[in-house]
């Protein structure tokens, strides 16, 4: 193997690419569980944000109509999980199973024609000034516009729940949704809505892979990313800025992983391939190993169903 | 508005009747699904769940119904058994990848000696594999309080990576000059997972799902094992007060489901697929999760689930061949059963109330 075969500049340069599906789809997950919900369906969001995203920009020639089009399917997909969990009050671990194996079903029913059709160029965005710094500018400054959408959101939603009325109450419905009712709140519509951002982040997080990262429809190309982006909101301990740190770690070491694969390293493709997977598992059990801090920020109500007795 | 009222005790009737309103329900969505891709609806519902039945050329499709319900069976049972006490093993499609390599290995270590002993001990071996693969999950759960979700379905990712290495690595036949997958163990009569019956589909796996349907049901119904399991999932705290120990049934749901899951893959190996291949698995592991709930967790369900769920696949296949209908229609449309099921479980679980007039 020759490490130094390696161009470290181009290594870090290519982990916000790598990190952004999941940082997306991490941050809207966060959003729907703090607000109290679980919901396992990201992996099927994802995968259908995917190939709609794909279609709707090659049929129309335009990238940004794509992502529009993923994220509203993505919501879309997010609802019929809220409506099942929210309004008939169904256990949201099984729903959120069948929303994934709906999502990997329709998502290759809806690909039919795409497999194979390379997809549009995305252009990178060279901020001025910034992007001229040596090693940061590529490193940092010069990616397609979706890395800065994706930091915004998570600035947002930073800033949503920690400054605002909106986020209070969001939190409220999350950690007591009994008391949030008794003041008043409808906490199945906050619910809902949380759950449909969380949708169309799920989506733009797919469309990111199969427009900018791959960029080509192939069945089943999540490849897992949206059970990783759960893993990443318990790494994150429900915190935005630490999805952001995570999802970077992590895009780190899969573009790490992937320049070993290609520098000969002396061990099967597979192995290296796996580690990703193993990677999350042990942080999962770093994270919760911690017992007390870690797990008491997971909101007190995430997974119950709430159902107003009177 | 219409109120939803808590029943007292799910109600007996919807529990049951709930999943044939399920299985309807899917028919007409599904149907509007294949009106949507431009084929008749009705001749297309008839081909999935009439024709390998009754049709024409059933005699061929009968048997196919045996060789895909036996895996589904076998792993719904013990999936169930974990879903009942709230323990979440859904990466039961890792367990049976494992069980298949660990049962593969087995036979192919004792090529081209013959005995009697080989197949079972495949059979350990295959059970053996799942059951530590689950255990991965179990431990960690128990251990570190690790959330057994996520770490069973990541573990799904690992068992692929780990197939295809042992496709192309260890288990490659030497014979094959260069291709992938292992030696056929159809072709190796010690290790072949042979029919019982010619001709009916019923091989050795399918044996084993039965058995396991009947050990199922009575553990859970007159054993006290399947007492705690029961009460873990019905009340978490009223099982810790009558002396559920919580550490030793997550370990032995897990144990269960991953042991099953194993010989379903080792089964599967052995029989119907015949090698270990790069796309070996076809996600059994994770239909059988549809198939637990559509047999409302209980055993005897789950046999009835695991044919009606095979007979989607066979049909399926027929829908595939005869009217060029995609494969994926079929994933969405058992992902769409499932949908309608939990959709309808607020029936068992809720009474519907209007309002009554005055109050307010």
């Amino acid at each position: 193997m020759d490490l130094s075969s390696i161009n470290w500049v181009l290594l870090l340069a290519s982990l916000m690419v790598a990190a952004t599906p999941i940082l997306l789809a991490g941050i809207g997950e966060l959003v729907v569980e703090r607000a109290g919900v679980l919901n396992l369906g990201v992996e099927g969001m994802m995968i259908t944000g995917a190939i709609s995203g794909f279609a709707i920009a090659i049929n129309t020639g335009s990238v940004t109509l794509g992502f529009i089009a993923a994220a509203a399917a993505g919501a879309l997909l997010s609802l019929l999980f809220g409506f099942l969990t929210q309004y008939l009050l169904s256990n949201q671990v099984a729903t959120g199973l069948a929303l994934t194996l709906f999502g990997l079903g329709l998502s290759s029913l809806m690909g039919q024609g795409y497999v194979g059709i390379k997809g549009l160029s995305v252009p990178d965005i060279h901020l001025p000034i910034l992007s001229d710094i040596p090693v940061l500018g590529p490193i940092l400054f010069r990616h397609d516009a979706m890395v800065y959408v994706s930091i915004l959101i998570v600035a947002g939603v930073w800033a949503f729940l920690k400054f605002t009325r909106g986020g209070l109450i969001l939190r409220a419905v999350g950690e007591s949704h009994d008391a949030a009712h008794a003041l008043g709140y409808k906490v199945v519509r906050i619910r809902l809505m949380a759950i449909a951002f969380g949708g169309a982040c799920a989506g733009l997080g797919g469309a990111y892979l199969s427009l900018v990262r791959v960029p080509q429809w192939t069945e089943g190309m999540t490849a897992g990313a949206g059970w990783i982006a759960l893993a990443l909101v318990v790494f994150a301990s429900w915190k935005p800025w630490r999805v952001l740190i995570g999802a970077y770690l992590f895009g780190g070491l899969t573009v790490l992983q992937l320049n070993l694969q290609a520098a000969g390293m002396k061990i099967p493709v597979e192995y290296l391939a796996m580690s990703p997977y193993i990677i999350t598992i042990l942080v999962l059990v770093v994270m919760s190993s911690r017992g007390g801090r870690a797990a008491l920020n997971a909101p007190a109500e995430l997974g119950r169903s709430f159902h107003a007795s009177s | 508005m219409i109120r939803l009222e808590k029943r007292p005790t799910p109600s007996r009737f919807w529990t049951w009747s709930t999943p044939v309103l399920a299985v309807l329900l899917t028919m007409i969505a599904g149907g509007l699904m294949f009106a949507a891709l431009g084929k008749n609806p009705f001749i297309a519902i008839k081909t999935i769940f009439y024709d390998p039945i009754l049709g024409e050329f059933a005699f061929y499709y009968r048997g196919q119904l045996l060789v895909k319900a036996g895996p589904l069976i076998l792993i719904a049972v013990g999936l169930a058994m974990g879903f009942r006490a709230g323990i979440w093993n859904i990466g039961a499609e890792g367990q049976y990848i494992i069980g298949a390599i660990c049962g593969a290995a087995v036979g192919l270590a004792f090529y081209p000696a013959e005995s009697w002993i080989i197949f079972p001990l495949m059979i350990v071996a295959g059970a053996l594999g799942g059951l530590l693969w689950a255990m991965i999950p179990a431990i960690l759960k128990v251990r570190f309080k690790t959330n057994e979700i996520l770490v069973s379905l990541l573990l799904v990712y690992v068992a692929e990576q780990l197939l295809a290495a042992m496709a192309l690595g260890p288990l490659r036949n030497p014979e094959a000059s260069g291709f992938p997958g292992s030696r056929n163990l159809q072709q190796y009569p010690s290790a072949a997972n042979t029919e019982i019956i010619p001709g009916t589909g019923m091989h050795w796996g399918v044996a084993a799902a039965l058995i396991a349907v009947v050990f199922a049901y009575v553990l859970l119904s007159r054993h006290l094992t399947g007492f705690h399991i029961r009460l873990a999932g019905q009340s978490p705290r009223a099982a810790r007060f009558g002396g559920v120990n919580p550490t030793a049934l997550v370990v032995f749901c897990m144990g269960v489901s991953g042991a099953l899951a194993g010989m379903a893959g080792m089964f599967e190996v052995s029989g119907p697929a015949g090698q270990i291949s790069i796309d070996f698995n076809s996600g059994y592991g994770f239909t059988a999760i549809i198939v637990a709930f559509l047999g409302r967790l209980h055993p005897i369900g789950i046999l009835m689930a695991g044919l009606l769920m095979a007979l989607t696949y066979i049909g399926g296949e027929a829908a595939q061949a005869t009217m060029q209908i995609p494969a994926a229609a079929i994933q969405a449309f058992q992902g769409m059963l499932l949908f309608f099921l939990l959709g309808l479980d607020v029936l068992s679980n809720y009474r519907f109330r209007l309002p009554r007039e005055g109050v307010a």
